[in-house]
């Protein structure tokens, strides 16, 4: 399987690091704790795009789109309707998979480079009615003061269902990518042509990738709302679909755990260096241009290469996408 | 097994294919020859779905396949190896196989299961048949361009076809690799009972393996018979084999 760093002798690794994140809240502030969540949610959110975007290579340029959706089901639940919490939050991923699916159906068949157009224009089409719909979305002022249960929205405890609901979230993408649904699913990415002609109904395929990775792109929504309590229109916004996008390749995009680790790292920069200067994006297009030319498969690609001779470091396209 | 009638395919006015004719019986080796530019891979194209004709039939066991896609026509029996080799890169070998395999088995909407044990037998059966085992956990993007021919068929096995379409399957490979290729197709014609439909340039080589010969010129079938009426057909002689007599 693709740079395999989650193998039997990482998974020690990964639970070491769990612990880590359980006794987080007893030793640092609140405000890391805090920090801690924001990283989680979008490194969920980062992760849930990888699914489609390096282990389908699909061009979902405008995967924010389902995060906001996510979110907005879940306030607009909350504040308008008496149903029960736990509705509120199951409802997010099952309406951004929805319309995961609505959008799929439309962009599916179409190739690469036009698939990522499409995708955009579709989703700046809801970014564009969320923003405008003020009666029922609240426009560009978003929704505030949503009520959240008590027990959920304190500091420490919001973390720990963030935790709970991410890691469960990752887990189960994991399976995901290491199923036959998940392998065909790379097939797919390596050469769409000869995983037609093995019998694969790619079209199908592909949709349904959208689905699940909307699926869990609405879960994030609808953490960020246990997190925050309000929901604005930004979180469907193109400029948002950039920034994760670049979590996954600073991370590393063929890997499971990069766009986690991208989210990590862009978030906390945003952050401290955001304390010392407004202009953080600077550093993070010069970062970004220094990972594109010397670690082309991320930071985590690049652990892994370290890691295990078996990678290849050439380039693999060659063979796949030479024209007939 | 398959039957074409008077295909016809042109792109933007130029006529790739104008009218080509080819039976292929249960358990033949057929072999498509022609200079370059004949029309031989965009036939195969037709066949295997990947394009739709213009004009004309295609039957396959008896049935219209016309207009049906290629991962239809992979169900009903009919597999295929390109002739620019067409991998999954940076899966292993055995990935590769497996994944076929996987897909035969219509266990691809499966999303809890691990996929690395399903079908591990049948796999390495397939790998030790085309003489990959040892290359089983290579990543095939750094094979060398004969493995990787190889593991194009061994892919197509993965779908257990009834027919395998082979385009170019020693296309850009060494003598010794030639010969190897060759003999994979024989061994899988004569042990397995498959039927093989082919496509190649070297002429010596297509006569001394093939059942029966099809010979195309500009898009148009000359003639199709065993290797003696193709040698002494006077069309193939004057069109192509002119200089070898």
């Amino acid at each position: 399987m693709i740079s395999g760093v989650f193998g039997k002798k990482s998974l020690p690794l990964v639970v070491l690091f769990l612990v880590g994140l359980i006794f987080l809240p007893y030793a640092a502030p609140r405000f890391y704790i805090y920090l801690a969540s924001v990283i989680l949610v979008t490194g969920l959110l980062a992760t849930s795009l990888n699914l489609v975007l390096g282990y389908g290579g699909l061009y979902q340029f405008h995967h924010a789109v389902f995060y906001g959706i996510g979110a907005y089901t879940t306030a607009l639940m909350l504040t308008k309707t008496s149903l029960p919490t736990w509705v509120a939050f199951a409802s997010a991923p099952v309406a951004a998979a929805f319309f995961g699916l609505l959008i799929g159906l439309i962009c599916a068949r179409l190739s690469s480079l036009h698939f990522g157009m499409l995708q955009i224009s579709l989703g700046s089409l809801i970014w564009a009615i969320v923003y405008r719909w003020y009666d029922f979305t609240g426009g560009d002022d978003g929704i505030h003061g949503i009520p959240v249960p008590e027990a959920m929205s304190a500091t420490t405890s919001s973390y720990y269902f963030i935790l709970a609901i991410t890691t469960l979230c990752l887990l189960l993408m994991f399976i995901i990518i290491k199923s036959p649904f998940g392998r065909i699913l790379q097939a797919l990415r390596d050469n769409p042509e000869r995983c037609e002609a093995i019998g694969v109904n790619i079209t199908r395929h592909r949709i349904i990738a959208m689905v699940i990775a909307a699926l869990f792109a609405g879960a994030a929504g609808s953490l960020f709302v246990i997190l925050e309590g309000s929901v604005f229109p930004e979180l469907l916004s193109w400029t948002l679909s950039l920034e994760i996008l670049i979590m996954c390749l600073l991370g590393g995009w063929f890997t499971f755990f990069g766009p986690m680790l991208g989210a990590c790292l862009i978030i906390s920069m945003r952050t401290f260096a955001g304390n010392y200067t407004e202009y953080w994006t600077l550093i993070l297009g010069l970062m970004m241009m220094l990972t594109i030319f010397f670690l082309p498969k991320g930071v985590f690609g690049f652990i892994n290469q370290l890691f295990s001779s078996k990678a290849p470091d050439l380039p693999l396209e060659e063979s796949s996408h030479v024209a007939d | 097994m398959l039957q074409i009638r008077s295909l016809r395919k042109s792109f933007d006015g130029f006529l790739a294919v104008k009218e080509a004719n080819l039976s292929v019986n249960p358990g033949e080796v057929v072999a498509v020859i022609g200079p370059n530019g004949a029309g031989k891979t965009t036939l195969f194209n037709l066949v295997s779905g990947q394009i739709r004709p213009d004009a004309g039939s295609i039957r396959f066991k008896g049935e219209d396949i016309c207009g049906l896609r290629p991962h239809q026509l992979c169900r009903k029996g009919m597999s295929r190896s390109f002739q620019i080799v067409k991998i999954f890169s940076r899966m292993s070998v055995f990935e590769n196989v497996q994944t076929a395999v996987i897909s035969r088995m219509k266990k691809t909407s499966n999303l809890f299961i691990p996929a690395h044990n399903i079908a591990v037998k049948e796999t390495e059966a397939i790998l030790e048949a085309m003489g990959l085992i040892d290359k089983r956990d290579s990543i095939c993007g750094l094979l060398s361009h004969g493995d990787q021919k190889v593991l194009e068929m061994a892919i197509s096995l993965g779908s257990d076809p009834q027919l395998l379409i082979l385009d170019e399957p020693t296309a850009g490979m060494s003598g010794e690799e030639t010969a190897r290729a060759i003999d994979l197709m024989k061994h899988l014609s004569r042990q397995r009972g498959l039927t093989i439909l082919f496509c190649e340039h070297d002429v010596e080589l297509v006569f001394s393996f093939a059942d029966r010969i099809m010979v195309m010129q500009q898009g148009s079938t000359i003639t199709q018979g065993t290797p003696d009426q193709v040698r002494n057909d006077p069309q193939v002689k004057k069109a192509y084999l002119g200089s070898h007599d």
